[in-house]
């Protein structure tokens, strides 16, 4: 034994080296966060300063002269004449009166500033108003994807100016003159994909995530948290279930590229069930989602203190009544967070949806869940590798939607746990 | 002659209790010590008055195995109607291993298994036709933690009536949820707070809380692990005030640490050492007068 007095002694010389340790250990735990914190801020400042473009348009204000020998159309309501009218002459026309030193000879380098689809907006503004027939109107169409990327990007090293001198000279004189406009860009947000990067938009993407995520969230949540309870609380404990639970936790290891060919193999080929659809899409996401549920879910299960299974025993609860009314209840916030993450997680998966065709390029906006239609990410992923570089600011902006979303998933998490948790 | 059995039985005493890994160095050391200065158990031979005319609970011959291990070894045990009746002993006897199977709470522990008889009223609880609901109904279980459902008073003191559908109506729950609440000493204290969560009373309450979500039911047996031993000494005073009152209506079963608790509260004493049930007898007969040498040693505090 030691005699007190060197004992202490012996501890106050030791202090000093404890204390000193504790500060380091402190210190290594704040340079992590640091450092995690400070590659998260630079990738948001990245993809904001990239992609808050893409939430702006450029519009050119017309005032158009529907003057029938011009366009060659008498009667906007025959369909007939409206398939043969032409609709783009009115437009340079109006752009000539602006521009009066454009010549004959500079026809199509005016058309170069208005966007390809300008002319299909007349005609339908048109045919919705037929009695604008030989008046003038003031209508915004949207400007040329070059005069976008001109008006947004001027003296950007990275973007490639395709307007020629003169043009360029035209559009600021239009901006000057607030004919050319830059605004919100609200058909990024109402419209589907398009070879023109200028009406591209998010729509379609954010439809064919929202409705894979309702097949995924309605097939996996209750087969994972059934699996679970299952598992936890009936299954005996056996080789078998030994084997299952192994299966289940390798499963949550494996690369999702796996399950898009399983959907690929299965679910399409097998089953013969469309391509890029949404509900094979959300079955491939289910199989992706239910191991990381069920392993969440029986976590969730496991933390339930044995003293309330007791509890309800002893008043003589049997075993369903036991798990419905106390397991479950106590367990489900563990098991809400677990699954929003594993559906976050599906949110933000392309691999194994480019296998099952869900990479296509698709205008239309889906409807349901036999409509072809793509999601988020991959619209990302078919974005960033399209050579145009007016997408390459519609990628990052359709990267901020996506973040948007699992943000708001995740604090849809934070809320549910917080609401739902009870203390015992 | 005698001697010699005394001797062998030592032996084959001494190297049970090597077996279980739950039995502490220090005991086996008091065992031999003790069993060298009196009476050694003999299996299955109670010492005092085990049998009773007219009993609630018959146990004959009751063994249980976890796994290997013999954790009651051959224990018969008469429990009378409307008495009140302690187990006391060593930690790691098994008195409370013994308690729950009473009502089967053991049936979830998948390596425990039970030989031998347990008559509730003439009735086998453990026949493979016996419906552990129903049992569990008829013998209601206090446990050692206060454990109240993170619920609200009220609906902690419904529970059992609602699972077993005891109560038509509304009213008669109210009533049930009242009386359960008056019996059990709660009600002035709970009455205002009814719809609050029962996990914020104090502990004390929190197991009175307890008894009344176990006699909402009307039980006819009441089983109570060591009640008191998370309460303190005002809470644990007004609990065993209320097993007192309680013991007019119900059979109470209880284990206890506390052998002043078993001797203020029980009719009669039961007495367990290493799996063995020693001697059960009157409480104040058990207290005063035992007659096993083990009895003596743990209640003059020579061990345990």
């Amino acid at each position: 034994m030691i005699d007190p007095k060197k004992q202490a002694e012996i501890v106050h010389s030791s202090l000093k080296r404890r204390y000193r340790k504790e500060r380091r250990f402190r210190a290594y735990g704040i340079l992590a966060i640091t450092i995690a914190l400070a590659s998260l801020l630079v990738l948001f400042a990245d993809i904001i300063n990239k992609g808050h473009t893409g939430f702006l348009k450029t519009t050119i204000t017309l005032d158009v002269e529907m003057n029938p020998e011009v366009m060659y159309l008498e009667d906007p309501t025959n369909r007939e004449e409206v398939r043969m009218a032409d609709f783009v002459e009115p437009l340079i026309v109006s752009l000539a009166e602006i521009l009066p030193e454009a010549t004959e000879d500079d026809r199509n380098k005016l058309r170069g500033l208005i966007n390809p689809y300008a002319s299909n907006q007349l005609r339908d503004e048109l045919v919705a108003n037929p009695d604008w027939m030989g008046t003038t109107q003031t209508i915004t169409f949207l400007a040329h994807s070059d005069v976008d990327v001109y008006n947004k990007h001027q003296g950007d090293e990275a973007y490639s100016i395709k307007l020629s001198e003169q043009q360029q000279q035209w559009v600021d004189e239009l901006q000057e003159r607030g004919i050319v406009e830059t605004s919100f860009n609200d058909v990024f947000f109402t419209s589907g994909d398009s070879r023109d990067p200028a009406k591209a938009g998010v729509l379609g993407a954010i439809v064919g995530s929202l409705l894979v995520m309702f097949i995924t969230l309605v097939l996996s949540f209750p087969i994972g948290v059934a699996a679970a309870i299952y598992l936890e609380e009936f299954a005996p404990r056996n080789r078998f279930t030994d084997f299952i639970e192994v299966n289940i936790n390798n499963l949550a290891a494996v690369p999702s590229i796996i399950f898009g060919l399983l959907g690929l193999a299965v679910f399409i080929n097998l089953f013969g069930m469309p391509r890029s659809v949404p509900f094979v899409g959300g079955l491939v996401l289910t199989l992706m989602t239910l191991p990381t549920i069920i392993i969440s879910s029986r976590a969730a299960i496991k933390s339930v203190p044995p003293s309330i299974r007791e509890a309800a025993e002893g008043i003589g609860a049997s075993k369903m009544q036991v798990v419905l009314h106390h397991v479950l209840p106590l367990a489900m916030p563990g098991m809400l967070t677990g699954s929003i993450i594993g559906m976050a997680q599906a949110l933000g998966e392309t691999a194994p949806l480019l296998l099952i065709g869900m990479v296509a390029f698709i205008v239309e906006i889906p409807e349901g869940f036999f409509d072809a239609a793509t999601v988020l990410p991959v619209q990302v992923f078919l974005w960033a590798g399209s050579p145009e570089l007016a997408f390459i600011e519609r990628a990052s902006a359709a990267i901020i939607v996506l973040l948007t979303f699992l943000l708001g998933m995740n604090a849809l998490a934070i809320w549910l746990r917080k609401r739902l948790e009870r203390r015992w | 002659m005698s001697m010699n059995m005394n001797m062998s039985m030592n032996e084959t005493i001494v190297s049970e209790a090597t077996q279980p890994q739950e039995k502490a160095m220090t005991e086996k050391v008091v065992v031999e010590e003790t069993n060298a200065q009196s009476a050694p158990i003999e299996e299955g031979k109670t010492v005092g008055k085990p049998f009773v005319e007219n009993a609630k609970y018959k146990l004959r011959n009751v063994e249980v195995f976890y796994g290997q291990d013999r954790a009651i070894k051959d224990v018969s045990l008469d429990i009378g109607r409307n008495e009140v009746i302690s187990f006391i002993g060593p930690s790691g006897c098994g008195k409370s291993t013994f308690l729950r199977c009473l009502n089967r709470m053991n049936d979830s522990i998948d390596i425990c298994r039970i030989k031998g008889q347990i008559m509730l009223d003439d009735e086998d609880i453990y026949h493979s036709k016996k419906d552990v609901v129903e049992l569990r109904a008829r013998v209601g279980m206090v446990f050692q933690k206060p454990n109240p459902f993170p619920k609200s008073i009220y609906d902690n003191v419904a529970y059992g009536p609602r699972i077993h559908g005891l109560a038509n109506r509304k009213s008669d729950l109210d009533d049930i949820v009242e009386e359960s609440l008056r019996k059990a000493g709660l009600w002035n204290e709970a009455k205002d707070r009814l719809h609050s969560v029962a996990t914020g009373m104090s502990g004390g309450q929190q197991q009175r809380l307890c008894i009344a979500r176990a006699i909402a039911v009307s039980p006819e047996v009441v089983l109570m692990d060591e009640p008191c031993s998370a309460l303190d000494p005002i809470a644990t005073a007004r609990v065993e005030e209320l097993i007192s009152e309680l013991s007019e209506s119900y059979t109470i079963i209880i284990v206890t640490h506390s052998m002043q608790q078993a001797a203020r509260v029980s009719n009669r004493t039961a007495y367990f050492h290493l799996g063995h049930l020693v001697e059960v007898n009157e409480t104040n007969k058990v207290f005063t007068t035992p007659e096993h040498g083990l009895t003596e040693s743990y209640i003059t505090g020579r061990f345990g």
